[in-house]
């Protein structure tokens, strides 16, 4: 692996400002289509070098909100700083500091693996400094990614898993501080993805990037990231590393026992008090008790299913003020 | 800190890699039709006299032919336009920087060397196939050039601005229909004299005409002029209507680009994505 860069000693190199540590500052973000509000007042942070998800299911407004941090769509209205700088005014500069990896790309069929990822790398050579030195070399970094043997036939021919990982490549060559990933592991099977995982494991480690993946899966977001920020109906609903998020809202138990031929479920905070006191109630006839400990799944099922009813009745509901959970 | 300069040597790198894709393999034969068949063409035409005027139909065809090859840049661009849109080439781009304009400069220069080659292709066995054209004359070649220049300006930079409207392969298709008709009242496979009046008119509002009539003008001995109208070359005019869609094409077309790049974004590609995918299924 190329050498390693110690980021609080360039921090001070670039040019633009860099808020306080922080990559990626959101606040009161909105975005409107005619009358439909697709995001409603979206504030977050996320740290240098920190591996943040963004969680949700299909239609909570993930990919819109990554679309506006990397300055492929305009807001309605809020805040938005981004590597120090509002995306809608980003430049070219601003652009080479950060990598983008979209859902599928399908880009450039006829092009071989190190002819592109050369050419890509060429861009992001204007923009080398003597601290953070630009492109990556491209054997060194088709090895990373475990696409050496790939790198002289034409992309058309990868498999899906290879593919993605030329497109993380792709995202890595300019040596970003920010990568954003978008819903990276649609579409790939069990091992492409495990695979993927521990690719993403090294972005953070050894390229010391920040970043930013959105996915749909609670699986994928407890695995990968520091912290996870649940999105639902356009709103955040959550915001926590996994075992806070499991702590606070995932804090109840499921007690199942059946009795007189009925099978009852409860969700309890104290499962212990609980079967206590149900024994001491109904004693003989209690049949088949179980305890399962809340997951965050569960957890996260709820949260959405609140934010849907919520959205669907909300008269019925009492509106969650922005940002509820913390 | 300027990247103009390497974002151009990144897009000259980029035009050559692709220009060497759309010659190898299967693609060098969907390359060849189109030149081999206009050949052909000439060759089968090359003893049909023009009325009494002395000239063979060939002879004129050829150098015509030079000029639509020329035009039909617009065709290559919107195609290829529309293909980078719709499998998200073109969104890398913006997705890198100075990724449009190394992308631009990439496609302009592979589609002028493609046109160069068609040329190449027409031309050097089209010399042996007729009789009549002048190539040995300098002021052939400085004639084709300036011709060269500002048709493959002018119709490539129409070609993005149309390319920028179009958003499909399909549509680009469609496009290919009134491009023909064009063609075909432009004066290339027959004198454009004898089409009525309101037809030369609409001819001599586009390039093709005149990219015919500048190669004409380039290779065909003067006196030849007799088929065209008002029985002259019209340099003046060619150079005034060419160069005009140029400096439209070349003020208007980044523009135009511009604004359809800021369009692009992963959604709207996954959205036409699924459209494709729908007509295929």
């Amino acid at each position: 692996m190329p050498n390693r860069v110690d980021r609080a000693s360039f921090a001070g190199e670039e040019t633009m400002p860099d808020s306080g540590g922080l990559s990626i500052e959101v606040d009161g973000l909105r975005l409107r289509y005619g009358t439909t509000e697709v995001l409603h007042g979206v504030s977050f942070q996320v740290r240098r070098g920190e591996v943040l998800a963004l969680l949700g299911p299909n239609g909570a407004g993930k990919t819109s909100t990554i679309e506006i941090l990397e300055g492929f769509r305009m807001r309605s209205a809020g805040r938005v700083d981004v590597l120090g700088v509002d995306p809608a005014l980003g430049t070219e500069h601003w652009r080479a500091r950060m990598g983008i990896v979209l859902q599928s790309w399908r880009d450039h069929p006829k092009w071989r693996v190190r002819e592109l990822l050369a050419f890509q790398g060429s861009l992001y050579a204007p923009y080398s400094t003597p601290v953070i030195r630009r492109p990556w070399d491209v054997d060194d970094l088709l090895a990373a990614v475990g696409l050496a043997e790939q790198a002289d036939r034409p992309i058309k021919v990868l498999s899906g898993g290879q593919r993605r990982r030329l497109d993380v490549a792709i995202g890595l060559v300019g040596r970003p501080e920010l990568v954003f990933l978008d819903e990276p592991t649609t579409g790939l099977d069990p091992k492409a993805r495990r695979d993927f995982h521990a690719l993403v494991r090294r972005i953070r480690d050894e390229f010391e990037a920040t970043v930013l993946i959105t996915t749909h899966d609670l699986d994928e977001a407890e695995k990968l990231a520091d912290r996870i920020i649940i999105l639902a109906e356009g709103g955040i609903v959550a915001d926590g590393t996994p075992s806070q998020l499991t702590r606070q809202i995932a804090g109840h138990d499921e007690v199942s026992w059946v009795h007189g031929g009925a099978r009852q479920v409860r969700h309890v905070a104290d499962s212990t008090a609980f079967a206590r006191g149900l024994f001491a109630r109904d004693g003989n006839s209690i049949r088949e008790l179980e305890i399962r400990r809340a997951t965050l799944e569960d957890a996260y099922l709820a949260l959405v299913r609140n934010a849907e009813q919520a959205a669907a009745h909300p008269a019925e509901v009492a509106p969650e003020p922005d940002g509820a959970s913390r | 800190m300027t990247a103009v300069a390497p974002a151009l040597r990144a897009g000259v790198g980029r035009g050559l890699i692709e220009l060497r894709q759309a010659f190898t393999g299967m693609e060098l034969v969907n390359q060849l039709l189109w030149p081999v068949a206009t050949l052909a063409a000439v060759f089968f035409l090359r003893d049909i006299a023009i009325g009494s005027t002395g000239y063979r139909l060939g002879t004129i065809i050829l150098p015509g032919a030079l000029g639509m090859f020329v035009a039909l840049g617009a065709l290559l661009v919107v195609q290829q336009l529309a293909a980078d849109r719709e499998d998200g080439t073109l969104l890398r781009a913006k997705a890198s920087p100075n990724g449009i304009r190394a992308y631009l400069v990439g496609k302009l220069v592979q589609i002028s060397a493609t046109i160069l080659a068609y040329l190449a292709i027409i031309l050097i066995p089209g010399v042996f196939l007729v009789s009549g054209l002048e190539i040995a004359d300098p002021t052939s070649w400085i004639t084709f050039a300036w011709v060269l220049l500002l048709g493959l300006v002018a119709t490539q930079t129409i070609g993005a601005m149309l390319g920028s409207v179009v958003a499909t392969p399909r549509g680009a298709g469609y496009l290919s229909l009134p491009v023909l008709g064009l063609i075909a009242i432009s004066g290339i496979f027959a004198p454009i004299t004898g089409l009525p009046d309101w037809l030369q008119w609409i001819a001599q509002v586009f390039p093709v005409y005149w990219l015919g009539l500048g190669m004409r003008a380039a290779f065909l001995p003067d006196e030849a002029a007799i088929v065209e109208i008002g029985e002259s070359w019209r340099h003046l005019e060619t150079a005034a209507v060419l160069g005009a869609w140029a400096v439209v094409g070349l003020v208007l077309a980044p523009v135009v680009l511009r604004r359809m790049a800021r369009r692009e974004s992963g959604s709207s590609v996954a959205r036409r994505r699924e459209r494709a995918m729908q007509r295929v299924g």
